[in-house]
């Protein structure tokens, strides 16, 4: 199957046991924050742990820094088993959510901090610092105090002095929550961009699915302490393996139903609620009968006055519930006759001033045999 | 509308006059009664000093009782000595307290605030009380050489009252919570990613510290060692029942002087000189919180 071969392809373009981590766990008391965690992360990637608040990606992060050690399993880098190193003796190097820059040091002694610690000579350390102030384009701020800078020059000092010291890991905590949606998207680019220059493993934590889309090679998404689903960005999106990934990454719309029918290539699903049979591919091994959810994306429904002609497609009639013009595309909700609410979601590519569809207009919601999947658990 | 807006106007300006007010009331009037009566000379008599200005209305005052301070020996050698012990007394209880403060501020937070109840919980107790009850622990026949003996530690009392490790015991245990209390304000503030952020940079635990815990509570460690040195500069009461009749301390003398030779000029001029002597540290506090305020806009 098409996502099969991706994730081959994947795993051999990355030497992928760079960081090795083990069945890691970390319980803080009763409360267990991190469950039996096992990944590999390849060398060069720029690798995301996805997942809300409390799922325990934080704590995974800070185990890899060194500042939590894990209650059982164990965590290598670069055959280095460092599961109880300190964090000043790992080749691992943290940018923290808050920055963490030091107020009373100015830019070039927060960037030169690491150096200074290692006790490289001075003029080694001055030649290092110029690099670094190059490639975050902070130059001009060398004198300046933190109390002096944008939250975005704050972030590119904490980015700089994190990779100074050539880690063999950088460690980035939401790097982008706190900047503004413009500075975010240009940071987003700049990171990738500084990954790609520098060649170092990029492990970033955060909770915006868009900005684990757009920055990674792959993504691990997390909830209640364990992985829910590791893949590519597209693998996740497109074939996510349960409810919880699909629900969790962008929108999606879910039909319950059960096995029909198996064949090579699909999966034949009989939905008791559209009561209709449908095609769907799958992800998982599954048996005639057995109860499922089929998944399609708001962005993969067609949506027309005319039933559509294409006898393969899978083709529903329905009303515009209520309708959302976004400026690019448009949401729709279509209220099907048993009630239950589809979103689709299409692109504006003509202008048109008078709307293409209205409230309670009959239309057909329509979407192509490959476009759905099979959620089992 | 206008009449509401003085009225805010009036309020305001009451608001911003009370604190000096009570300073001209408080402390500037009677600073500059006791600058007067420092100038004047000693007579037996009701006040026990001459007026500023003689029977003809001439100004009649003189520079002796300052002069007479530069004379004896036992004047500076006591500011000097005062200096030293409250000095000492401070770096004992930021020694004592910088490590109280951090554990406090490291606490988890319900317990924050009991361990700082339990900082300010002397306080409850009248001052002298306390300081009476450091005199039965440290007697000849006191709690704690009556203990040591009953263990067999020692064969005899050991002489603690009337010495100057009485002194600092009672300075310490009195101004510890003045050097608590800032400390902790400033820790509890710091930002732990910091210490974390070091760490991962390459510095051990220790080296964190110095780096970044130390620097970064400076203005706890002023405003807690000003707290402390001020008032144990003057301190009367501790090393008058605690202390040994040699460790003349500045607030000893300026009390004698005072009550015993009834010397008010002389007494009004050593206590002028203590109070230019504090005016150095008083100063660089007020800097420390002004380069504080500065920063936190």
């Amino acid at each position: 199957m098409e996502y099969k071969q991706e994730q081959s392809k994947a795993a051999q373009e990355e030497n992928s046991s760079f960081i090795r981590i083990s069945n890691v766990s970390k319980h803080f008391g009763d409360f267990v924050a991190v469950d039996d965690v096992s990944l590999d992360i390849g060398k060069g990637e720029l690798f995301s742990i996805l997942g809300g608040s409390g799922c325990g990606k934080t704590t995974l992060l800070r185990m890899l820094a060194g500042f939590e050690v894990p209650s059982g399993g164990s965590i290598e880098i670069d055959g280095l088993d460092v599961t109880r190193l300190p964090p000043y003796e790992r080749p691992v190097n943290m940018m923290f959510q808050s920055y963490a820059v030091f107020p009373h040091m100015n830019v070039e002694k927060n960037i030169a901090y690491g150096l200074v610690k290692d006790g490289l000579p001075k003029n080694e350390i001055r030649k290092h610092v110029d690099e670094m102030l190059e490639l975050v384009q902070l130059g001009d701020f060398r004198r300046r105090k933190p109390a002096q800078l944008s939250g975005g020059q704050r972030q590119r000092v904490a980015l700089a002095r994190a990779l100074i010291k050539k880690p063999k890991v950088l460690l980035l905590d939401e790097p982008l929550a706190a900047l503004d949606k413009k500075l975010r998207e240009r940071t987003q680019f700049e990171l990738m961009n500084i990954q790609y220059e520098t060649g170092i493993t990029f492990v970033v934590v955060t909770h915006d699915q868009e900005e684990a889309m757009t920055l990674s090679s792959r993504i691990a998404v997390m909830d209640k302490g364990q992985f829910r689903q590791v893949g590519t960005p597209k693998e996740v999106y497109e074939f996510p393996d349960n409810r919880f990934v699909a629900g969790f990454i962008g929108t999606i719309n879910t039909f319950h139903g059960s096995i029909a029918s198996i064949s090579e290539e699909t999966l034949s699903v009989y939905s008791d609620e559209l009561q209709l049979t449908l095609p769907a591919l799958g992800t998982h091994p599954v048996e005639v009968g057995q109860e499922v959810d089929i998944a399609v994306r708001p962005e993969k429904i067609f949506l027309s006055r005319d039933e559509p002609d294409n006898p393969d497609d899978v083709r529903i009639q329905g009303v515009v519930d209520d309708l959302g013009y976004l400026g690019n595309r448009s949401l729709y909700r279509i209220r099907l006759a048993n009630g239950k609410i589809v979103q689709v979601s299409s692109q504006n590519r003509r202008r048109s001033v008078t709307r293409f569809l209205e409230w309670e207009d009959k239309v057909w919601i329509s979407w192509r045999p490959r476009s759905a999947v099979v959620l089992v658990d | 509308m206008a009449g509401s807006v003085n009225r805010d106007n009036l309020w305001q300006r009451v608001a911003i006059a009370t604190p000096y007010l009570w300073l001209l009331l408080f402390f500037l009037i009677p600073f500059i009664i006791i600058l007067k009566i420092s100038l004047a000379d000693p007579v037996i008599a009701q006040p026990p000093f001459t007026p500023t200005f003689d029977e003809q209305g001439a100004l009649s005052i003189s520079l002796d009782n300052f002069r007479f301070l530069l004379t004896d020996d036992l004047y500076a050698i006591t500011y000097l000595r005062s200096v030293v012990i409250a000095g000492i007394a401070t770096l004992l209880c930021l020694a004592l307290g910088f490590p109280m403060a951090y554990g406090i501020s490291r606490a988890r937070e319900q317990t924050r605030g009991l361990l700082l109840l339990l900082i300010v919980l002397p306080f409850w107790i009248s001052f002298l009380l306390r300081v009476y009850a450091w005199m039965g622990l440290m007697n000849n026949h006191g709690v704690i050489n009556n203990t040591l003996l009953w263990l067999g530690v020692i064969d005899a009392p050991i002489q603690m009252m009337y010495t100057d490790i009485a002194v600092f015991v009672g300075l310490v245990y009195s101004y510890l919570p003045f050097m608590v209390l800032p400390l902790y304000a400033t820790l509890e503030r710091m930002d732990l990613d910091l210490v974390e952020a070091a760490q991962d940079l390459g510095a051990t635990r220790t080296r964190a510290f110095w780096d970044v815990t130390w620097p970064l509570s400076r203005p706890g460690v002023v405003a807690g060692c000003m707290l402390v040195f001020i008032p144990a500069m003057g301190e009367y009461v501790i090393p008058y029942l605690l202390g040994g009749p040699e460790s003349l301390l500045i607030g000893r003398v300026l009390f004698d002087e005072f009550f015993v030779n009834r010397d008010w000029p002389l007494a009004s001029a050593v206590a002028v000189v203590l109070l230019l002597l504090l005016v150095v540290p008083i100063v660089i506090l007020q800097r420390n919180q002004a380069r504080d305020a500065e920063a936190a806009t």
